[in-house]
């Protein structure tokens, strides 16, 4: 064989190679992962649908994923599991719904596949969004009053305004979340990979 | 030969020089759009991290719209500057160094003026979105699908002008740097068009995207950008220098055990993660015996400069690969060290692999790429750099800045992932201790800022501006070696 030819070939035989391997090989081996169906028939894990799809577009879209992990760590490898932020480490399955799963690479904020079980409160969220510091002192998240409206004082406080710690802001400021806000809360608060699995011995 | 200003791109009595500026000449028009619009990319990506690394430490800056809002800004930075400035730069080089190599005119000049301009769209479109929120969150795949096409026509011009120029060539052997250069432009395509169909078509399911992601981001490193450097390396050392390089069968080596091993580095990171281990095994696997091709790599360059290293202190060109070349070797060991589990365990989350992708992108590729454009400038424009000044300015802004960026964010990211590990420290405790390291990085940032405008105003000069610059190359300093700074050396 020439080596012009043994070039050509070597090049894209590497390549291919190398697409079976890491692209070809795993699809076969995890498509056919289904959801577990509990003694009720509930499945895990639940298909993402409603308010908490557009929460997770939301998530994708303000890149929350370039600090926060969606993924917990094997017992003894790294302190994922000592922190508190899971039962027990995540598996393929727990992501079989993912379309692009947010597994991330970087904690500049905690992991949060979690977080729907760690902090249940919309209120919490909401401000921890609108400033992160209040919640969460010296975070170095960034504050997004986008996601909320400002509205004067009127007669009756709106039912879904931001309740603030005293001290906080000024008497009389109203604070309310946009739909997008509200979104992103349902989808934290949908996330919770605590079920057991067959894959992981508790 | 003692051809300083030897008419770069006037006719001249000896034919191989003359037959050199008609093949300079051909690709005066497109490889001249590329870098123009690689340098326009660089300083716009620059200004967008500058942003972003500001809200690193001080979240409160700029936090009312949400269009710069940090985590839409970050993967803009990211994709303007791997798709515009790095791409469009290695498109411009490789274009450039195949027409060399190969002897012959660069063919297809409209259709590739046509895709460079299909590219500015795609990377406009793309950032855009980003910034409105319309990215993926697919890491290096941030652009959603409608502007991946214009890239994946674009690229088919290039990949086309490539294939030409190699069949018509008019020399039989074919140069090291050419087995990169087919490598760099047959994988690339190949790669996004299949990351595209599998993440964004959903041809692959759940966390399987996750491994096709990051077998397309390390290849887009390794399997694009790394034989780009690589090749302009292999072409600019002798050039310069005017002496070959060291040893055929190193060189072999370098390239064919890069081609069988990079490939399958990119789940490493993905260490510790919800997919089968044995997918992370073969990562680490492939990422270890990068080794091989570095060290063949380094050696081999090393043993051609050796001896001619004072050369440094009057080539431009010279001075940006040498740097690159030798973080080529630094980054792609402390690659290797990283990929280990042990390794991976504490670093993995942190800002140490920030500091690692900065070093593979920019102290290596990119310095190589400054450097290739240093040389290509005056062959391609006629003209000469407008000022040695401005050029030392962007060296040592550059160099000094990413040593600042590398140096502070390894140490800080390491201690950051010990801290990490250890549950007994507060998460909030972590975050604080990372906060000056993230003070350097914006002084490393403002750093290679400056040294981005100066060099973005003597691109401009010399491609746009009416000043035809000095007579003869634009050097460091007037040695006597000065000779040999020019175009030297074999084909």
């Amino acid at each position: 064989m020439n080596r012009v030819v043994f070039l050509y070939v070597g090049i894209v035989a590497t390549v291919i190679v190398s697409f079976a391997g890491l692209v070809s090989l795993p699809e076969i081996q995890l498509r056919d992962l289904a959801p577990i169906v509990g003694e009720n028939g509930e499945e895990y894990p639940v298909e993402p649908q409603g308010l908490v799809l557009e929460g997770r577009r939301a998530y994708a879209g303000l890149g929350c994923m370039y600090c926060h992990s969606q993924q917990i760590r094997p017992e003894g490898f790294g302190s994922d599991l000592d922190r508190g932020w899971g039962s027990r480490r995540t598996v393929a399955r727990d992501h079989i719904y993912d379309a692009p799963p947010l597994l991330g690479t970087m904690r500049t904020g905690p992991d949060l596949v979690n977080i729907g079980v760690r902090q249940p409160s919309d209120n919490w969220h909401l401000l921890h969004l609108y400033s992160p510091e209040i919640t969460s002192p010296g975070s170095t998240m960034p504050p997004m009053p986008f996601l909320f409206e400002n509205r004067s004082l009127e007669l009756e406080t709106p039912y879904d305004a931001l309740a603030f710690p005293p001290g906080v802001v000024e008497e009389g400021t109203l604070v309310v979340p946009r739909r997008e806000a509200k979104a992103i809360v349902a989808y934290l608060k949908s996330l919770n990979a605590s079920r057991p699995v067959p894959e992981v011995v508790q | 030969m003692n051809g300083l200003s030897a008419g770069r791109s006037a006719p001249h009595s000896d034919p191989e020089i003359a037959w050199r500026s008609a093949v300079d000449a051909s690709c005066r028009t497109p490889v001249s759009l590329f870098l123009l619009s690689s340098v326009f990319w660089l300083v716009f990506g620059t200004i967008l991290a500058l942003i972003a690394t500001l809200k690193m430490h001080t979240p409160g800056f700029l936090d009312d719209a949400a269009w710069l809002t940090f985590g839409r800004v970050r993967p803009a930075h990211l994709a303007t500057v791997i798709y515009g400035w790095g791409s469009m730069a290695g498109v411009g080089v490789l274009l450039w160094l195949e027409a060399r190599l190969c002897r012959v005119k660069l063919p297809l000049a409209l259709p590739l003026v046509v895709a460079c301009a299909l590219w500015n769209v795609g990377v406009a479109g793309g950032t855009v979105s980003i910034l409105l929120g319309y990215g993926t969150s697919v890491e290096w795949l941030e652009f959603p699908v409608l502007w991946s096409l214009l890239f994946a026509v674009a690229f088919v011009v290039v990949m086309a002008a490539s294939l030409l120029m190699f069949s018509g060539r008019r020399v039989s052997h074919v140069y090291v740097s050419q087995w990169y250069l087919f490598g760099a432009v047959l994988w690339f395509p190949f790669l996004y068009i299949i990351a595209n169909a599998f993440i964004h078509g959903g041809l692959a399911t759940g966390v399987v995207q996750a491994s096709v992601n990051w077998w397309f981001a390390h290849n887009v490193l390794g399997l694009w950008f790394t034989p780009i450097g690589l090749a302009a390396v292999y072409y600019l050392l002798p050039k310069v220098l005017g002496r070959p390089i060291h040893s055929y069968y190193l060189s072999l080596i370098g390239f064919w055990t890069l081609a069988l091993f990079y490939n399958w580095a990119g789940t490493h990171h993905l260490v510790g993660g919800p997919i089968p281990a044995w997918l992370v095994t073969v990562g680490i696997v492939g990422s270890v015996m990068m080794f091989i091709p570095v060290t063949a790599v380094a050696i081999n360059h090393h043993l051609t400069t050796r001896g001619y290293f004072a050369r440094l202190k009057v080539s431009p060109t010279l001075r940006f690969i040498v740097f690159g070349a030798m973080s080529y070797t630094v980054v792609s060991y402390q690659g290797s060290l990283q990929a280990l589990r042990w390794f991976n365990e504490m670093t993995h989350f942190t800002h140490y692999t920030v500091a690692h992708a900065h070093f593979g992108v920019y102290a290596f590729f990119s310095m190589i790429m400054f450097g290739s454009i240093y040389y290509m400038g005056p062959r391609l424009s006629g003209r000469e750099w407008a000022s040695a000044g401005l050029i030392k300015l962007h060296f040592w802004g550059a160099a000094l800045g990413i040593l600042l960026y590398w140096i502070g964010l390894c140490w800080g990211g390491f201690i950051q992932g010990l801290m990490l590990n250890n549950p007994d420290i507060p998460f909030l405790d972590v975050v604080a201790y990372t906060v000056p390291y993230l003070w350097s990085r914006s002084v490393a940032g403002v750093l290679m800022t400056v040294a981005h405008f100066s060099f973005a105003v003597l691109v401009w000069k010399m491609f746009v501006g009416r000043s035809t610059g000095g007579e003869g190359p634009t050097l460091f300093s007037r040695g006597a070696s000065q000779e040999t700074v020019d175009d030297g050396g074999e084909a």
